[in-house]
């Protein structure tokens, strides 16, 4: 099969490539563009390791055919730090309040929490819970990733208010 | 769990897709969303030569409201379904039954075409339309055609649909005011497909009763939408009971599907005459 010219925009860099249109998503970012903050963990869209933001959605790039995002803005866990490479809040506040264990999930997690915040910024227990849906962890027992949820929102949200 | 390979494309309208569609044949497909196609091609389960990715095609998009109809194209994914005030208040059920498939990531790329094309007896969207009494528009070499969603399904992964088809929007009439609805699913867990759906409309001296999961096909049937239009709950289960066919599988026995769909149902009943009049 013959490869297709790739361009995307990935955490603010234009990148391009080659690439055979079968190629997941998942194995473009981390063997081509060697940005390993996507994990693959299921490989049968459950887990959510794999987790990138696309134009403003949320996806599980194991289950995207790069020839699919041909164009688009992506955006990585890598893509949510701070400009001088310091934690952003979400990061920050899943390292403070032990939102992770051994950190496979993490990427997919913080990455999808970014969207769910864009979306709703003052979310309930509930909305977190039903929001993250679609990443499974398997340390944690969940309760301290809905509060570093939680924290992030009344963080970002001060934030924005000390600004205005 | 790499695909095998095939050729790309992105056709910009409907005339395209078709033709690309006629020059290949068999050793093409069309993709919407992806993601009940791209995991049976990752495990090999389906491969073709030519995928045609839609998601160019602007004919295929947007939510239309009008006082008696709305239509979906078929392109139309479950978060837009989810986050459509107009089309929440035209008609709820849809929301209500979208917030309930699969997981956030895969309702921002699972479109509503490909949940009702597929044919897959797990997709909750088919059940809902026959509820609805939706139509499907397809468009195909020889024109277009609708076909009502009560006469689509012939059994697992096989529609009315012809290969060289695609289908380009949904109509559904808009219920009358004073009719309740509800979607109540039993599942596993998150991101499961049913062990047992209704979808229900009650109001105004009419109804309908569909089921999802609890046969080759969704099920909805003529009597016990009858029944339930006549008030007679128990009658209405009787006769769903009797029209679905469950077979056992990984989520229970014959009895227990029997059970769990009868439970589903009458919440579901209650539901929505309770949001009715």
């Amino acid at each position: 099969m013959s490869k297709m010219h790739v361009k995307l925009t990935v955490n603010g860099k234009q990148v391009e490539g080659l690439a055979e249109p079968r190629t997941l998503l998942i194995h473009f970012l981390r063997e081509d563009l060697k940005i390993t903050g996507p994990h693959i963990g299921c490989e049968t869209s459950h887990c959510g390791a794999c987790t990138v933001d696309i134009d403003g959605k949320s996806v599980k790039s194991c289950t995207t055919f790069v020839a699919q995002v041909n164009g688009a803005d992506i955006t990585t866990v890598e893509g949510l730090a701070n400009d001088d490479g310091s934690l952003g809040v979400l990061q920050e506040m899943f390292r403070e309040h032990h939102g992770l264990q051994c950190g496979f999930c993490t990427p997919g997690m913080i990455t999808r929490a970014h969207r769910l915040l864009q979306e709703n910024p003052t979310p309930t227990e509930e909305d977190i819970r039903f929001g993250m849906a679609g990443n499974l962890c398997r340390c944690t027992g969940y309760q301290n990733i809905v509060k570093a949820i939680s924290a992030s929102a009344d963080m970002l949200n001060a934030q924005k208010e000390a600004a205005e | 769990m790499i695909p095998a390979g095939f050729e790309y494309h992105r056709p910009g309208d409907i005339a395209s897709a078709i033709g690309i569609l006629q020059e290949h044949g068999d050793e093409a497909r069309v993709i919407a969303g992806g993601h009940s196609l791209i995991p049976m091609m990752k495990l090999r389960m389906a491969e073709m030569g030519h995928l045609v990715d839609l998601q160019a095609i602007d004919e295929l998009r947007g939510v239309e409201i009008g006082p008696e109809t709305v239509t979906l194209g078929a392109m139309v994914t479950q978060h837009e379904l989810i986050t459509h005030d107009g089309l929440t208040a035209a008609i709820p059920l849809i929301r209500e039954a979208a917030l309930q498939i699969a997981d956030p990531q895969v309702r921002y790329m699972g479109t509503v075409g490909g949940n009702v094309a597929n044919g897959d007896p797990g997709n909750d969207m088919p059940g809902l339309m026959q509820c609805l009494n939706a139509s499907f528009e397809l468009s195909g070499p020889d024109g277009n055609r609708s076909v009502a969603a009560r006469d689509f399904y012939e059994a697992a992964y096989f529609t009315a649909r012809e290969d060289e088809e695609i289908l380009t929007r949904i109509s559904i009439p808009v219920p009358g005011a004073g009719v309740g609805q509800a979607y109540e699913k039993q599942k596993r867990k998150i991101g499961d497909y049913a062990t047992a759906a209704a979808a229900v409309m009650v109001g105004n001296g009419t109804a309908s009763v569909a089921m999802t999961n609890l046969a080759d096909t969704p099920v909805w049937s003529e009597s016990a939408s009858t029944a339930l239009a006549g008030g007679n709950v128990d009658a209405c289960v009787t006769a769903m009971l009797d029209a679905i066919e469950p077979v056992e599988d990984n989520r229970g026995p014959v009895e227990f599907k029997k059970h769990v769909a009868a439970v589903m149902l009458r919440r579901a009943i209650d539901r929505a005459q309770s949001r009715a009049g």
